[in-house]
């Protein structure tokens, strides 16, 4: 039998959880009320599937999760410790198996993703109340499958998924343009008129046909007339598509849910290294300060080692962020930075560097210019200036990274060197846009037929070509009219289209014509 | 209530089915498979499941790693954290597991396979009640009266209340047990399937595999639908042993063929051990119809007519393609015994030959 509900969590556990709340508050940590939750395994590996949440739309896709998550515990391959949404309040997951000095540091864990959550800027914009909106989420296109059908709906949420990665994460932070109504308020025309009429009487004055299908004439006007030809390339594709696209009411509801969706998930992507470090950093501090018991050290030590491993040629988030945190925090007590700091181009002379005195003690706790610092860049940064900022050739010695590359000689990744540059520039691609290409609109009606033409931004890789025509389709699909995707391949622009039926692909030159836009 | 992940994660499995059946004919193909069991999990690989994104190409991987390498080591990056896309790599073809009676099943519902029609009336699987044990709460009816009297006596006497003189007994509550059942379905077996293959020498490797596949999988199928079905294996060059399904899968023989000499054993088999009026009775012979002389070919003939034949639901020859030999047998089949609807012939060239083989064997539905 297959249980729905938490298994309530322990008195003893609840009393942990308030104890370590108040020595992180007493860190300086400032955090949602967070709602600790028991699951057994089966059940964490169901919210895990749903993203960490309890109620998500209906998809086959999170089967999929579900039954990738399950083989691997059943094979000993991962093991979820724990889970934390950002929400307000915060709900955090604990396994009903793991021992008491794993609850104990996941607590301390999760209180540090919590304070993360509540006071990074780039997560300032998430809607906190998102537990309940994925459940209105599912509700909502419950209904659409109702009312259209599994498969249609299934498919539409597919076309969507597809696209789900081309979102602009930063447009939530800066108005890129005004905000659509205050042009159609001025072009009064469209708006058919009312005659004015006593209340018993407006029905005729005023028939209800007149009124509606002159209001949609005009909205259809005005959206032909202001945005079919984006101002400018436009990063966030699916909100193109949600203004342009010729959809049902319920396809838009659809797109605007995934849409939703992938903007909340955006900033846990933006920040993973800076997150997980900042929570390891906190279970540790916390753990080793106040929590640990002598006897539950080596298992403390065992999991936490874990949890920080390192394989050859891999990075793990967990570890480099809390070495970075620890690195940052390092430097400040000691005064390494600043502009003569960075300047010094001398090893031991950076080596030995020391401006200012670092507080005594074992841990350096709060108070200490390091640990202030620390806390700003949590507030502060991504990923991406996190590396960018605080990236040292010092560091990138101490943690032995390296950079690799594809040989195509013997088909195997190769460590090329230890060069800081490359090293950094490498990561930053990596971590920029989290790893995904970026795609914009040029053109909406480009060659004056109505056809989409989006293009890759070539950062120095190129795009994969067999996933690029098969995502084509689902723009395609979306978008009801030839769609085409500007791409570099080879140091060659070439264009790939997709008209419905095939896809064609053809070198760009000067027969073709130009999109609205060109790709700065 | 089912919750949410339940119903996606059936839908999920149902799609993957539909994937597998959509390259049903390619599963049916491979190899590995031979020699597993039922309800263990086989991986699979499916096309096509995941959605597909915009994402950066595979060739110009590269990243960051750690570790103690230097240059020109290989950096070992299976897994996560390294280059563009590199933790999606190769998620497009999705390994999927599931069992050998599923895949029967797909194969079953793809085929359109009838059900083999159960034959006499000890197929019926039924459920017996057993009483194997003993509790203390139950109907008055299961009372167990020599227990109970027994544990009446012991307090009794316990407690200081039995009088020899008198003997009476007196239950009370807490002496009483009762009898306790457990269901317990008992399957009869209803059907055999004898398999008979040629592993003379003129069965070079390739054609004992495609034999093995489709003996495989009419195996697989079989006893998905028949619960303790029972499953025979002959082999034959010029004479003819039973063997187990291990040997039956693997073994490498070498000589000339003599078909009737597995046909007789069959005649055997069945006359010692299966009453063709109580059991379903399924013949299979795999060969390269390469027989040794014309005479032994019409004995077998003549040896299905009176025997096998009559004896059995369905005769499937299955013959595959030979580099050498005359491949004369299905000829003379058809020749000779044609009229016959039990015999049911089919030919095997190449590995995309076995779907439509088992087809063919299937269709009448006996």
């Amino acid at each position: 039998m297959m249980r729905t509900k938490a298994i309530p969590l322990p008195q003893e556990l609840a009393r942990l959880a308030e104890e370590i709340a108040e020595h992180a508050r007493r860190e300086g940590l400032d955090f949602y009320e967070t709602v600790f939750e028991m699951l057994d395994a089966d059940q964490i590996s169901r919210v895990a599937a749903y993203g960490g949440f309890p109620q998500r739309y209906p998809h086959w896709r999170f089967g999929m999760e579900y039954d990738s998550l399950q083989n691997s515990h059943r094979y000993g391959l991962s093991r979820i410790y724990e889970m934390v949404i950002n929400n307000d309040p915060c709900y955090a997951y604990l396994r009903n198996d793991n021992t008491l000095v794993d609850q104990k540091t996941v607590m301390a864990h999760v209180y540090g993703h919590c304070d993360f959550f509540k006071n990074n800027t780039w997560f300032s914009q998430t809607n906190r109340r998102m537990m309940d909106e994925m459940a209105n989420h599912a509700t909502r296109i419950r209904r659409y499958i109702d009312r259209h059908g599994l498969e249609k709906v299934e498919r539409f949420i597919e076309r969507c998924l597809a696209l789900d990665n081309m979102i602009d994460p930063h447009s939530v932070f800066m108005k890129r343009r005004a905000p659509r109504g205050s042009k159609s308020s001025e072009s009064n025309g469209a708006e058919p008129t009312r005659y004015p009429a006593k209340s018993y009487m407006d029905r005729y004055i005023n028939p209800p046909e007149d009124m509606e299908s002159g209001d949609e004439n005009g909205q259809r006007e005005q959206r032909v007339e202001t945005s079919r030809l984006p101002v400018a390339p436009q990063r966030d594709v699916l909100l193109f598509l949600l203004e342009n696209a010729p959809l049902a009411d319920w396809q838009s509801d659809v797109l605007s849910i995934i849409r939703e969706e992938a903007y909340y998930f955006a900033p846990q992507g933006q920040t993973k290294i800076m997150n997980e470090g900042w929570a390891v950093y906190w279970h540790s501090t916390i753990m080793t300060n106040y929590c640990l018991q002598a006897h539950e050290m080596i298992t403390y030590c065992d999991h936490h080692s874990g949890t920080l491993a390192t394989s050859p040629g891999r990075l793990n988030p967990y570890k480099l962020g809390v070495e970075l945190f620890r690195d940052i925090e390092n430097r400040w007590n000691n005064g390494r930075h600043g502009i003569e700091y960075d300047r010094c181009t001398d090893i031991e002379a950076r080596r030995t560097w020391q401006t200012r005195t670092p507080p005594e003690g074992r841990v350096i706790g709060q108070g200490s210019i390091g640990r202030e610092k620390i806390f700003e860049v949590r507030r502060v940064h991504n990923d991406v200036t996190f590396i960018d900022e605080f990236l040292t050739p010092e560091f990138v010695e101490e943690q032995k990274l390296y950079h690799y590359r594809y040989d195509p000689s013997t088909g195997r990744m190769v460590v090329v060197n230890r060069d800081f540059d490359r090293i950094k520039a490498q990561m930053l691609f990596q971590l920029s846009n989290h790893g995904q290409p970026y795609v914009y609109v040029m053109d909406g009606n480009y060659r004056n037929r109505g056809e989409l033409y989006l293009a890759h931004k070539h950062n120095g890789f190129d795009m994969d070509i067999k996933y690029g025509v098969e995502t084509l389709k689902s723009v395609e699909a979306i978008w009801g009219r030839p769609v085409h995707i500007a791409m570099r391949i080879d140091d060659e622009a070439m264009l790939f289209s997709y008209d419905g039926e095939q896809s064609t692909q053809q070198r760009i030159d000067e027969s073709l014509d130009l999109p609205l836009h060109q790709m700065p | 209530m089912i919750s949410g992940i339940t119903k996606d994660h059936q839908r999920f499995r149902q799609i993957v089915k539909g994937k597998i059946r959509e390259d049903l004919r390619k599963f049916l193909t491979r190899g590995e498979l031979i020699g597993r069991e039922g309800n263990k999990a086989i991986s699979i690989p499916v096309h096509g499941i995941d959605t597909p994104r915009f994402r950066y190409g595979d060739n110009n991987d590269s990243g960051v790693g750690t570790g103690d390498a230097s240059a020109g080591d290989q950096a070992d990056t299976q897994g996560e954290g390294i280059g563009p896309g590199g933790d999606q790599e190769g998620k497009h073809i999705l390994e999927v597991e599931v069992s050998l009676d599923e895949l029967a099943d797909i194969l079953g519902e793809e085929l359109q396979l009838p059900r083999i029609e159960p034959k006499g009336k000890k197929q019926i699987s039924s459920e017996r009640d057993k009483y194997t044990g003993i509790r203390p709460v139950g109907p008055e009816s299961l009372k167990h009266f020599k227990r109970t009297y027994r544990r009446a006596l012991r307090r009794q006497i316990m407690t200081g209340q039995y009088d020899p003189d008198n003997p009476r007994i007196i239950f009370e509550r807490g002496d009483k047990v009762y009898r306790s059942w457990k269901t317990v379905m008992s399957p009869r077996s209803n059907a055999v399937i004898i398999y008979m293959m040629d592993v003379s020498g003129s069965m070079g490797d390739e054609q004992k595999e495609l034999v093995r596949l489709e003996a495989f999988w009419i195996d697989a199928w079989l006893r998905r639908n028949y619960r303790g079905i029972e499953s025979r294996y002959i082999v034959h060059d010029v004479r003819a042993g039973e063997v187990d399904r291990e040997t039956f899968y693997r073994i490498r023989e070498d000589g000339g063929t003599r078909i009737s000499s597995a046909f007789r054993a069959a005649k055997a088999l069945i006359e010692n051990h299966y009453v063709p009026h109580e059991w379903n009775i399924y013949l299979y012979h795999f060969s390269d119809g390469d027989n040794s002389s014309e005479t032994d070919s019409r004995e077998c003939c003549a040896l299905l007519r009176e025997h096998l034949l009559p004896m059995c639901n369905m005769f499937g020859y299955c013959q595959v393609a030979s580099a050498y030999g005359s491949g004369n047998f299905i000829n003379v089949l058809h020749e000779h015994v044609a009229d016959e609807e039990r015999l049911i012939t089919s030919r095997v060239n190449t590995k995309d030959d076995i779907y439509d083989s088992i087809k063919a064997f299937f269709k009448a539905g006996r």
